[in-house]
């Protein structure tokens, strides 16, 4: 059968793939946005000063890294509605169920993460902070979380490119992102390297423009005078970031 | 050498601290702290009176660090009691007689009075030094943005860092950010200011530059407790020099006395090994 390079062209600009991109990436952004929110109250539970807190957040973390992601995807959607039947009828849609499971997963990860980045602020920054008469809340939002921030957006990133590859999972569900419409696509046309390549070729150009985003957002956290005086550039420094970070692995 | 532009704090805030009554700004009554078993402060008591400058040397350990920690309310007490200007700061007594903290918020304005610069610097890594000064005008005092940036520019140029206002601290020398920490305590207006061996973190070519800031700090009139290990400075602009050892002040006298002629065994020892 070979491998037919119009075929895989043909793949490459169908509807089909096209219109299961945004889905695929609406899915990844909603569920790492309110993954990274669960995963900051969790982190903050872990540093709580009452023990019964820290477990319930410890506990969290431990349950869902510990259960595969297709195993909560297939709860949600399957499980959740036969003990809830609220959820079963038409309402709770794919994309919903999705986001859930994927959500709750991304939300144990970002607890690690950001109780990482909580743990490597120096406490002489709250002591300035506090020494200075800042109330807690405007210690931690004018001086921890800026620092938490630059500290967490490499391991952050990193999760947020896995995630967007958990989102083929959604098959489970029945969601139309871009692994099940290439397996529906497959199943009539039996060209499995055209097909696999093209969603190949999709989170390979969908991963590079995010590389492009998190290399300009690191470079808004460089904290030097210079850094700030030359604000032109934006995405294009960006590219040039990600340039550099091809061009030798260092660091 | 760095020239010191003329005076650094603001002329109102110079006649103010010299027209006030002469009681004690900041004062410490039998203050106590331990840490699990370790009794790391035995009952200090001492007061510091508007304008005085006291150094207060001991070998590390001795628990000067914590007692001034203590003094800037970053540190609960264990019992005694801390009065800025005659009023009792940091805890209240409760409804059963002991001691309660007070709540974070509290606190934080009582904290606001007291000016602390610390060993390390602590400036904060992503502002610059202009940012790190105004800061505590805009979330504490509320000053407008504006307004606090204008006053931060000032008191750079007065500590000799006028030109490096923009930078920020990773791209400033130790003794360049130790002066941005003494500029973002002053420009809270603070009763006292207290320093944590504020040039031991410093390469011996910069502790000169910080140094000078604090000799011309205590000309005008700024009341302050400095731990040191510069007995040169402690000798030249104390007043008093305080000698502490295992969480108590063993000795207490002026500093050409305390210095030269200890009366402490203990003190003797300690100033060999400095001098050494």
């Amino acid at each position: 059968m070979g491998f037919d390079v119009d075929i895989f062209l043909q793949a490459l600009t169908s509807k089909a793939l096209r219109e299961a991109v945004p889905v695929s990436v609406s899915l990844a952004v909603v569920s790492f946005l309110a993954g990274v929110a669960i995963g900051f109250i969790v982190a903050l539970m872990r540093a709580s000063r009452l023990r019964l807190v820290r477990y319930v957040g410890w506990t969290y973390v431990w349950l869902f890294r510990a259960i595969p992601t297709i195993v909560l995807l297939f709860f949600v959607w399957n499980a959740l509605p036969q003990i809830f039947p609220a959820l079963a009828g038409p309402g709770f849609l794919p994309f919903y169920a999705a986001v859930i499971g994927l959500s709750v997963n991304e939300g144990a990860y970002a607890a690690e993460i950001i109780r990482g980045g909580l743990l490597s602020i120096d406490d002489g920054q709250r002591q300035a902070a506090r020494a200075l008469g800042m109330p807690p809340s405007a210690v931690f939002r004018r001086i921890v979380a800026p620092q938490v921030i630059r500290v967490v957006i490499p391991p952050m990133a990193n999760d947020f490119i896995t995630l967007l590859k958990l989102t083929s999972l959604a098959y489970a569900v029945s969601l139309r992102e871009i692994i099940t419409v290439t397996q529906t696509q497959i199943a009539s046309s039996f060209r499995f390297a055209e097909w696999f390549g093209a969603a190949a070729v999709y989170y390979i150009v969908l991963v590079s423009i995010f590389m492009v985003g998190q290399a300009w957002l690191e470079r808004r956290f460089v904290w030097t005078s210079e850094a700030r005086s030359g604000s032109g550039g934006g995405i294009l420094r960006g590219f040039g970031a990600l340039g550099g970070g091809l061009g030798g692995a260092r660091r | 050498m760095t020239e010191l532009p003329g005076h650094i704090l603001d002329d109102d805030v110079i006649a103010e601290l010299h027209a006030g009554p002469a009681g004690n700004v900041l004062e410490a009554v039998d203050v106590r702290r331990r840490y699990g078993s370790n009794e790391v402060l035995r009952g200090v008591s001492f007061g510091i009176k508007r304008g005085e400058v006291k150094a207060i040397l001991g070998p590390s350990g001795s628990g000067k660090s914590t007692l001034l920690r203590c003094l800037a309310l970053l540190e609960p007490l264990d019992g005694g009691e801390i009065r800025l200007d005659g009023e009792r700061v940091g805890a209240r007594e409760g409804r059963d007689g002991r001691l309660a903290p007070l709540p974070e918020a509290a606190l934080a304005r009582q904290r606001s009075d007291i000016g602390m610069v610390f060993q390390r610097f602590n400036l904060f890594p992503h502002l610059s030094a202009v940012g790190n000064v105004m800061i505590g005008l805009t979330e504490v005092r509320k000053r407008s943005s504006g307004d606090a940036r204008d006053v931060a520019e000032r008191i750079l140029e007065r500590v000799g860092l006028g030109h490096r206002k923009d930078y920020f601290p990773s791209e400033l020398s130790g003794g360049q950010q130790q002066r941005v920490a003494i500029a973002r305590a002053l420009v809270m207006k603070p009763k006292v200011m207290l320093f944590d061996e504020p040039t031991s973190a410093l390469d011996p070519e910069l502790v000169g530059e910080v140094l000078r800031v604090m000799e011309e700090l205590a000309r005008e009139g700024m009341t302050m407790v400095v731990v040191t290990h510069e007995i040169g400075f402690a000798r030249g602009v104390a007043s008093r020099v305080l000698m502490m050892d295992e969480g108590q002040i063993i000795e207490d006298g002026p500093p050409e006395q305390l210095l030269s002629n200890p009366q402490q065994e203990r003190t003797r020892r300690f100033l060999e090994a400095v001098r050494e």
